[in-house]
């Protein structure tokens, strides 16, 4: 097949009346649509949260600051906590695995394509609930607005009598909305990457992405219902008198822990999962070198999977558990950091004496690589259960969890924009300015989260709306919210260089990093069937072994 | 570069991968089975906890009957789908429909059990802890089972117009998939409200 007939024709596209093609949008079941809706929704929530970021830290910047209430301030911290995690991450990782995986696989939609538009639309829903709180939060009550319990809403905070109105409700509706969509979508990911590869795509053939897109829908499964049961029980006692969280009626506070905490360490690794399948597909084609340790490397990402259900209560040393629990806590975090050691160091095992290309996606996987190591290590730090007493709940608990979700996890997003940009539009991002937000992005980071670990270290609490001064946190407070500016400079030139580049930027050719998956056989934007012949593969590397004949991949494996 | 053509030369073996709707169904029920556990957690964790009564030895008595009607429906849904595959469609219709029924006896025992706890013996779900892991636990299976017997409906109203065929079996076997879990949960739920709750 020739891919020059299904070329993508900007011209034809916008001749077409703006009501068709919002209808074709609305209407879509097919993968590549969706996925865009995920990431463009995913974005517009970032968006919000940065702001919300932005507005604590202002608050911040100085001792005695009055650039928000108090009230307002626990807003913005459940309200960024929450979007972050439920409406920009998540959606975003399930944007980049429909738009990738059947066309990795070589398949011409997801298993559920039906499914797949019910699940999206359910979670932009449940974005809009939650949001809704700010008008609609205050109920006959007229007191509420926004959630303000803390993105894990401890009991008793969000009992009636101490959250009275909507706002926890329209909390606890948005994630159970979102949270059947995101079950919607996993077993869509499970059921497309088990029966949909393309002929002769085993699973030990399969691109390392969609292998970790696997396990990390089989984490979604497991850890997104308990959330779903504990947002039921804590309706129940909301709203029929039940009594789950009820330590007046013998009820018990610290089991919501358990359940919240059951759902919030598995997250981690739905979340940094997807991270390391991009970096895993782009450091290989930047350093010209497969990937080193291939087999391993499925193996680490399945144990990392298991392991990461025996942890969760890491999070709660500072709760007091008895010491059999502090150790076992403390034992299986520190055994996480083997299988995620042997990624890291197979990363570098394929960068190792690879001719490396520094462009923007490559410079952000590097970014990711380090940043992801630094965020392991102050983590092995925070599972020690006496280290934890010292210093949980405090700034060094966000800066090390921040190192992971934007140090690690978003860096390794940027990558991957940049890197399927050009399949994703059919268009090349500048690279002049890709790399303006690299280093605006990376310096803006490192001022922040760096110094967010002094005053963490000095005693500074977590959700504190202001701060004495003369306790040696100013300084650090103050450069923290400098290296907020930086970021969202770097933010700001990426969404430039984005909508930019989708209408200015120069048309690509389907294969522009010579890459070896087959989402790079088809045409940039590919067709809505993807592949007009379903293609057949021999090896990890399809494309590989089209181009280099004489030498194929298969011959090895 | 020009994109590469992708010249198919299958494989001499066919090229077999498991059925979507089999794995799907799997997924779903990987999900229900955490949700499940947590409420079980809930119910272990609660039990002798209420501070005040009724307790579960006071009120609460074992449902044999409507155990025997769920346990035995997961027979005759397997039943129904061997029919089917069979090209038996009428076959299919009737062991279906005792499907149907002894779901619809099992929701009525627990509506008839439900009754008696809340109007004769005053429990609810806002009494004590055990009325409150009680209903939730209960409650969350009979949602399920009342999905089931709306599912079950669906694919009787189909059969009674003639358009459930032989080809359709698979369907008919994803759907079982479902009714053979719901009664799983059932066991675990039998054992733990009525066995060790008691």
């Amino acid at each position: 097949m020739s891919s020059d007939s299904i070329a993508f024709n900007p011209a034809v596209e916008s001749t077409r009346p703006i009501g068709d093609r919002l209808h074709d949008w609305v209407a879509t079941v097919d993968h590549k649509k969706l996925g865009i809706m995920y990431i463009l929704y995913a974005l517009v929530f970032l968006v919000i949260g940065g702001i919300e970021a932005t507005i604590m830290r202002i608050q911040l910047i100085v001792p005695h600051n009055h650039f928000v209430s108090p009230q307002v301030f626990n807003e913005m911290f459940t309200m960024h906590g929450t979007t972050m995690i439920f409406f920009v991450a998540m959606p975003i990782m399930f944007g980049f695995a429909n738009y990738l995986l059947p066309l990795m696989i070589g398949a011409r939609d997801m298993a559920f394509p039906r499914l797949n538009a019910w699940s999206f639309w359910l979670a932009a829903f449940g974005g809009l609930l939650l949001y809704f709180s700010f008008i609609g939060g205050n109920g006959l009550y007229g007191a509420g607005g926004a959630p303000d319990v803390g993105w894990f809403a401890y009991a008793p905070l969000t009992a009636r009598v101490f959250s009275i109105g909507h706002s926890t409700d329209f909390w606890t509706l948005g994630l159970v909305v979102s949270g059947i969509g995101s079950i919607g979508t996993a077993a869509n990911i499970v059921a497309t990457v088990l029966c949909m590869r393309c002929a002769g795509m085993t699973l030990g053939k399969m691109p390392l992405l969609a292998w970790m897109n696997l396990v990390m829908a089989g984490l979604v499964l497991l850890a997104i219902s308990p959330l779903t049961a504990a947002q039921i029980m804590l309706s129940l006692d909301r709203y029929l008198g039940a009594h789950f969280f009820d330590t007046q009626a013998g009820g018990s506070a610290v089991i919501w822990m358990h359940f919240f905490w059951i759902f919030g360490h598995p997250e981690v690794y739905v979340l940094v999962i997807p991270a390391f399948a991009f970096a895993s597909e782009i450091i290989p084609v930047f350093s010209r070198k497969p990937i080193f340790g291939y087999p391993v490397m499925v193996a680490a990402t399945v144990a990392i999977g298991f392991v990461s259900f025996t942890v969760w209560a890491h999070h709660m040393f500072t709760v007091g558990m008895n010491s059999y629990a502090n150790s076992f806590f403390t034992i299986s975090t520190m055994i996480v950091g083997v299988p995620t050691g042997i990624k890291i160091f197979n990363w570098i095992g394929t960068m190792w004496g690879g001719k490396i290309q520094f462009k923007t996606p490559m410079l952000f996987c590097i970014g990711f690589l380090f940043q992801f190591l630094i965020a392991g290590l102050t983590g092995i730090m925070l599972a020690v259960a006496p280290f934890d007493w010292q210093l949980g709940n405090s700034y060094f608990v966000v800066a090390h969890f921040h190192y992971v979700i934007v140090g690690a996890i978003l860096f390794a997003l940027f990558g991957a924009f940049y890197y399927w940009f050009p399949k994703m539009s059919g268009r090349m991002y500048n690279e002049r300015l890709g790399k303006w937000h690299f280093w605006l992005f990376l310096i803006g980071f490192h001022l922040t989260f760096d110094f967010m670990h002094i005053p963490g270290l000095l005693g500074m609490p977590r959700r504190i709306y202001t701060y004495e001064p003369g306790r040696g946190w100013d300084i650090w407070n103050l450069i923290i919210t400098v290296g907020v500016f930086f970021q969202a400079a770097g933010i700001l030139v990426f969404v430039c260089n984005l909508l930019w580049s989708r209408i200015r930027g120069p048309v690509c050719a389907s294969d522009p990093w010579d890459a070896w998956t087959l989402e790079w056989s088809t045409s940039s934007p590919p067709p809505e069937y993807n592949f007009a012949v379903l293609p057949v593969v021999r090896s990890r590397r399809p494309l590989w072994d089209i181009k280099h004949p004489e030498d194929p991949d298969w011959k090895y494996e | 570069m020009s994109s590469p053509s992708l010249t198919p030369s299958l494989p001499e073996s066919a090229w077999i991968l498991p059925s979507r709707g089999r794995v799907g169904m799997f997924c779903l029920i990987a999900a229900e089975s955490a949700m499940f556990t947590i409420f079980l957690v809930a119910y272990i964790f609660y039990i002798g906890k209420s501070q005040s009564g009724p307790t579960p030895k006071d009120v609460l008595e074992v449902p044999i009957f409507a155990t025997i009607c769920l346990l035995s429906s997961s027979l005759t849904i397997h039943f129904a789908v061997v029919a089917l595959r069979n090209a038996k469609s009428s076959l299919f219709a009737i062991w279906w429909f005792v499907t149907m029924a002894l779901g619809t006896i099992f929701l009525v025992e627990t509506g008839r059990e439900w009754y008696h706890l809340i109007f004769e013996k005053g429990l609810t779900i806002s009494t004590n802890l055990f009325g409150t892991t009680y209903y939730s636990l209960v409650g969350l299976h009979a949602f399920h089972v009342t999905v089931g017997l709306i599912g079950l409906t669906i694919g009787m109203i189909l059969a009674l117009l003639g358009k459930v065929k032989q080809e359709h079996n698979e369907r008919a076997d994803v759907f079982s998939l479902y009714w053979h879990f719901v009664d799983v949960v059932w066991i675990a739920v039998f054992t733990v409200v009525y066995i060790i709750g008691r």
